[in-house]
């Protein structure tokens, strides 16, 4: 209490000095805090964008054998059928749901004469959901009585919406044709920030009934399969029992990796998230490093204050003041310091990341890097290193002040 | 109480070396009002921050109460000095920026006396040397008689047992001067030990017992209605 009082007097007593200190302990603060909200707002820009294509989903397609087994010859093709994939639903409990991929890599979709090319895939209800296939309000996806029934209803991707109906437009109910047979439009794909894919876009597919595809089209074994394992930790699990059972099926070696080729988009995740914090940190350290320097310069200051208060301390020590209370006085007035400035700083950083948002910037650009993100973890982590740098930044002046002698001190002009 | 044997001070500077004290043997019983006297130099102030632990002897011992105070450490030197001293100097040394009761405070938030009692306290030291309507004033806003005063009262804030003052009305009118003299002679009345250096033959006056240095040496120590005179 008594030094805080203290402090005060030299607040007073030393103004544009302690305010230029402080400001310096602001602005690394806002520094620091910018960089890591940056680097924030980037790693979950990109890892929703990474999710957009689905969230703990794999995706499979067929391959070939890389071993001789069973009087077959190296390269035999594995492919798996519906019905394989349906069979290991019932037969694998790691896998929780799984669901073909029939492609159609270009149909001519038809409405009132005008006509354009696009990509039909055939899929499962369960699909959508995996493949985060979110409608538009008033629209829907495919369900499981659309399935039952071999409905032929459509579910298009928002480029397709916007290039063959005009964007903005609703067009569910409205029938076009489908390699002229007609189909009803069930619901547009809203627009999503997608950062990775395999067969193209989501925004540029339109989706059908899987039973529907067949019945249309001749084509036995789906292009691929996207699966959903029950737990993303036993992700490696679920595709050695999908493996395991084609093995089996198709009397191929069980060890042998060739004979179908996963995407594990989990792993992607974790890793593109690890290079991300990555990043994060690095940005963080440069920011750090701006609040080093203010900190070297609260340093300086209280080298300075010590030298120009011998006097004060000496008279302290002489009425019995110990070296211990010397050190925290001057700590104490370090912490001060760089507290005050460091919560000037979270305050300005954070009123620039409020500007930032408040900005009407939409472009590609910003879809891409994301908006800088402030969370508690970040405040945790920006105020111990504050702590930190105020702490050393008061002992070692401190304890300069508190080595000093009595008698010197009190001669000193 | 105070027993100095062969004390020594010396100052290194560089090449020179300075013998401020040059075995200096001293007994200082409880309650003695002593004057310590000679020239500019002779060594008055270095012997004054030794007794007062603001220093400690290059050879030769010192103890207080029987403490062996020339082994001690810093932080048992500064506990020494808050709870047995109380120093008053020439030229005052208050805290600029502080109150006149802040000053007096001083010593007490270093010996943790509670804030009520600290304040209450303090505030009984200044009506005691005649400041009581001063308590809110900073030293700027004091003469020097009255600085001096504040610095008495900081001094006996802990109720230590010694006094020490080096040259206390050194920068004070004869007025002023005065005041103070008579505030050493109230509190030896009390009982406490005052150890005074002074040029002023009216404050030895004073005192029962004078000491004279010289060249770092006890020169005289004379002692009042008692005629063996002392030359070491
Ligand atoms: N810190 C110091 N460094 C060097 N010499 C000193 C120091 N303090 C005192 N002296 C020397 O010691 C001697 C005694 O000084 P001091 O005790 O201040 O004398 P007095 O108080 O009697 O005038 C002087 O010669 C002085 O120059
Ligand atoms: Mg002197």
């Amino acid at each position: 209490m008594h030094a805080i009082l203290e402090y005060y007097h030299e607040l007073k007593k030393e103004k544009l000095r302690m305010v230029l200190t402080m400001l310096g302990v602001c602005w690394g603060m806002a520094n620091i805090i910018l960089m890591l909200s940056v680097g924030e707002g980037l790693y979950r820009e990109l890892q929703r964008g990474l999710l957009s294509m689905g969230k703990d989903i794999v995706v499979v397609w067929p391959g070939q054998t890389s071993k001789a087994y069973a009087g077959f010859p190296v390269g035999r093709r594995i492919r798996f059928t519906t019905e394989d994939l349906n069979r290991i639903a019932g037969q694998v409990p790691l896998i929780e749901e799984i669901s073909p991929e029939f492609i159609r890599w270009s149909e001519t979709i038809k409405d009132n004469g005008h006509n354009m090319d696009t990509r039909i895939t055939g899929v499962l209800p369960c699909w959508g959901e995996m493949r985060s296939m979110v409608p538009e309000a008033g629209g829907r996806f495919i369900n499981e009585m659309d399935l039952k029934r071999k409905r032929r209803v459509i579910f298009i991707g928002n480029a397709v919406r916007d290039k063959f109906f005009g964007s903005g437009v609703n067009p569910v109910g409205r029938q076009i044709k489908v390699s002229d047979i007609p189909f009803t439009v069930i619901g547009v794909m809203k627009k999503k920030m997608q950062t990775n894919s395999y067969s193209g876009m989501d925004e540029n597919r339109c989706s059908i009934p899987a039973s529907t595809y067949s019945t249309m089209f001749n084509q036995k074994y789906p292009n691929n399969a996207v699966f959903r394992p029950v737990d993303r930790k036993r992700s490696e699990q679920a595709q050695d029992a999908f493996r395991k059972f084609l093995a089996s099926r198709y009397k191929c070696d069980p060890g042998d990796d060739s004979i179908a080729n996963f995407w594990d988009t989990i792993k992607s995740v974790e890793t593109q998230g690890k290079i991300l914090r990555g990043i994060q940190i690095f940005m963080g350290i440069i920011g750090g490093l701006t609040l080093i320097i203010a900190g070297i310069g609260v340093a300086n200051i209280m080298y300075v204050t010590v030298k120009e208060r011998t006097r004060e301390i000496g008279i302290k020590m002489a009425v019995g003041a110990r070296p211990v209370y010397i050190i925290s006085q001057f700590v104490l007035e370090a912490l001060l310091t760089v507290g005050i400035g460091g919560a000037l700083g979270i305050a300005l950083g954070k009123g620039m990341i409020a500007i930032v948002w408040a900005l009407p910037i939409e472009n590609e650009v910003m879809n891409f890097i994301g908006r800088p993100v402030y969370s508690p973890l970040l405040a945790l982590i920006s105020s111990t290193i504050l702590t930190f740098i105020g702490l050393l930044t008061g002992v070692f002046p401190a304890r300069k002040a508190s080595m000093v002698d009595p008698v010197e001190a009190l001669r000193y002009e | 109480m105070i027993v100095l044997e062969n004390v020594g001070k010396q100052y290194d500077m560089g090449a020179i070396k300075v013998l401020a004290l040059d075995g200096v043997s001293l007994e200082i019983g409880a309650g003695e009002m002593l004057a310590v006297l000679g020239p500019s130099g002779s060594g008055k102030s270095t012997l004054m921050n030794l007794l007062g632990c603001l220093d400690t002897p290059s050879s030769g011992s010192y103890r207080l109460d029987g403490e062996l105070v020339s082994e001690m450490n810093r932080t048992q030197l500064a506990a020494v000095r808050n709870r047995k001293i109380g120093f008053v100097f020439q030229n005052f040394n208050l805290l600029g920026y502080a109150t006149a009761q802040e000053n007096v405070e001083l010593p007490l938030i270093y010996a943790r006396t509670p804030t009520v009692e600290r304040r209450r306290r303090a505030i009984e030291m200044l009506e005691l040397v005649g400041l009581g309507d001063r308590v809110k004033h900073r030293p700027a806003e004091l003469s020097g008689g009255q600085r001096q005063r504040v610095a008495m009262a900081r001094a006996l804030a802990n109720d230590p047992d010694i006094i020490l003052a080096d040259e206390p009305t050194g920068n004070l009118d004869s007025k002023s001067g005065e005041e103070i003299v008579a505030l050493f002679e109230n509190l030896h009345k009390r009982g406490k030990t005052l150890i005074v250096v002074t040029h002023d033959k009216n404050v030895a006056g004073h005192c029962k017992r004078v000491i004279t240095l010289l060249d770092g040496r006890i020169d005289t120590d004379i002692r009042k209605g008692d005629s063996n005179r002392a030359a070491r």
